[in-house]
């Protein structure tokens, strides 16, 4: 797996994600080497108060995403509630209201499939539990454009419908499919 | 995927411009579009859309992002009726502006806000769009049944004074709304990014439209409104939307922060903007 040269990371996840991401976001340093961006599915017409909650709980900075900013190191970024969120050939930030998704607006393919056309090899894509085919679609684009794809195994995930349909469409690779730890030791090993 | 070419060609031809849209969500659309007007290449949607200007309005479906929803963020229409209109209502007559109205939504649900607040008999909207069909959908004002449990809760927490219902008529699968929310109402093809300012108004509501802009055209929109709003006119925008960094900054205060609610600024002695 190449994971030298990863520039950014984008992280989906549904039912079950704030625990996991509960595992995964407090290890990282503050000033981590790279941007963290994810969709997050919560139930619709809630507002979310995802980057509040993230907060306190991590070093590395959290804000929900907005259109036209630049993707900066260091920060985690939350796609805000009700808009799908794409990052462009110029890694900025775009925001769209278009149709949802799997039934979700943020979409997990929406943002992986524009990530793995702005990053390309450089990208580092991570699915992780839920009850939604949502992102399988765009991990595997993220693998043709030369990215790095990684799944959290079904066997450890509270939901296992979506790293289960990953799994299904990938091109199967040695060490692609990681429990919450392993993600996290990966992590904090990608080189600067 | 490059857009380039066709975007250009389109210009060229229909006068559309969507040179200056968002790439990643122009890029989605396009592929969309391919798939299902069955072209296996952006050339062979260029050559066809060229070819035939009805093929050109189904591409423009995929372009232009019509989803919309009544009364969306509540907060917004209740800040309207509880923080602005308080303000508006000082006027003798009123002219307010729905900027991308796409299928009518927003626009019907102002019109009820009006309604309730007394102020419709003497308001004049425009609701303006570059689609020809969501304009005539607006027009009809009928949506989808399945659509109206939605909008029914998003009116009540909008502090709607009576019951959704009181403006519609269902039938199986629809709901009409009544004429007399339509009849202050014109609806009209303008394009926020070729064509110019066509009246004074004292309100514009610019929701979602704004975000598939680049920053140039963002600019060249709120230069638009800047002309077209009345000294302490309101510019209201989508919960994600912002005057704050454009060229237009200094011109507007923010009126409502939570809301995205801005205020043209009066400006005294005549002071020149530099372009
Ligand atoms: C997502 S809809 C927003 C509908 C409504 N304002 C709302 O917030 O629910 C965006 C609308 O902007 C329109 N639009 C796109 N480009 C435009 C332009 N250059 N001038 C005017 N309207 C435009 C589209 O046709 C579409 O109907």
């Amino acid at each position: 797996m190449k994971t030298d040269q990863i520039n950014a990371v984008v992280i989906g996840a549904s039912a079950g994600g704030i625990e996991a991401l509960q595992q995964i976001l407090p290890r990282l340093p503050k000033g981590y080497h790279l941007p963290i961006v994810i969709v997050l599915h919560i139930p619709s017409g809630q507002r979310s108060y995802l980057s509040e909650l993230f907060l306190t709980k991590t070093d590395m900075l959290v804000k929900e995403a907005d259109e036209k900013e630049v993707i900066k190191s260091g920060t985690i970024y939350f796609a805000p509630p009700g808009y799908h969120l794409l990052i462009e050939r110029d890694f900025t930030f775009s925001l769209s209201t278009e149709e949802s998704v799997h039934y979700s607006r943020p979409s997990i393919d929406v943002l992986f499939e524009s990530a793995a056309e702005a990053f390309g090899t450089h990208l580092l894509g991570i699915l992780l539990t839920g009850a939604s085919p949502d992102g399988a679609a765009g991990l595997k684009r993220i693998q043709d454009r030369g990215g790095v794809a990684l799944i959290q195994n079904p066997d450890t995930a509270l939901a296992r419908v979506m790293p289960e349909a990953a799994r299904s469409l990938l091109l199967p690779l040695s060490e692609q499919v990681l429990s919450l730890e392993e993600i996290v030791l990966l992590l904090l090993r990608l080189k600067r | 995927m490059e857009l380039g070419p066709l975007l250009e060609s389109i210009y060229l031809q229909y006068h559309y411009d969507f040179r200056h849209y968002s790439k990643a969500s122009m890029e989605r659309r396009a592929a969309q579009a391919m798939f299902r007007m069955n072209c296996k290449s952006l050339i062979e949607l260029q050559e066809k859309v060229l070819l035939n200007a009805e093929a050109f309005f189904d591409l423009l479906q995929f372009f232009t992002v019509s989803v919309s929803e009544m009364f969306r963020d509540p907060s917004y229409y209740l800040a309207l009726r509880e923080k602005m209109f308080p303000i508006l209502k000082t006027y003798p007559s009123l002219k307010i502006w729905v900027a991308g109205c796409s299928t009518g939504e927003e626009v019907y649900s102002l019109a009820i806000l009006l309604q309730e607040e007394g102020l419709l008999d003497r308001t004049i909207l425009y609701a303006t769009d570059i689609n020809p069909r969501s304009l005539a959908e607006a027009e009809r004002g009928v949506f989808a049944l399945g659509d109206v449990q939605k909008f029914t809760q998003n009116y009540q927490k909008s502090g709607g004074k009576h019951s959704l219902s009181d403006y519609y008529i269902a039938s199986i699968d629809s709901v009409k709304f009544d004429r007399s929310l339509v009849k202050n109402i014109t609806f009209s093809d303008h394009s926020l990014a070729t064509d110019s300012v066509f009246s004074e108004t004292q309100f514009v509501s610019c929701r979602n439209v704004l975000i598939y802009f680049d920053r140039d055209l963002q600019n060249r929109v709120f230069g638009l409104f800047h002309e077209s709003l009345c000294r302490k006119g309101f510019l209201g925008l989508g919960t994600k939307e912002t005057v704050e960094f454009s060229k237009y900054a200094n011109d507007f205060n923010v009126f409502l922060p939570e809301e995205h609610i801005f205020q043209k600024i009066e400006k005294r002695g005549g002071v020149k903007r530099e372009d």
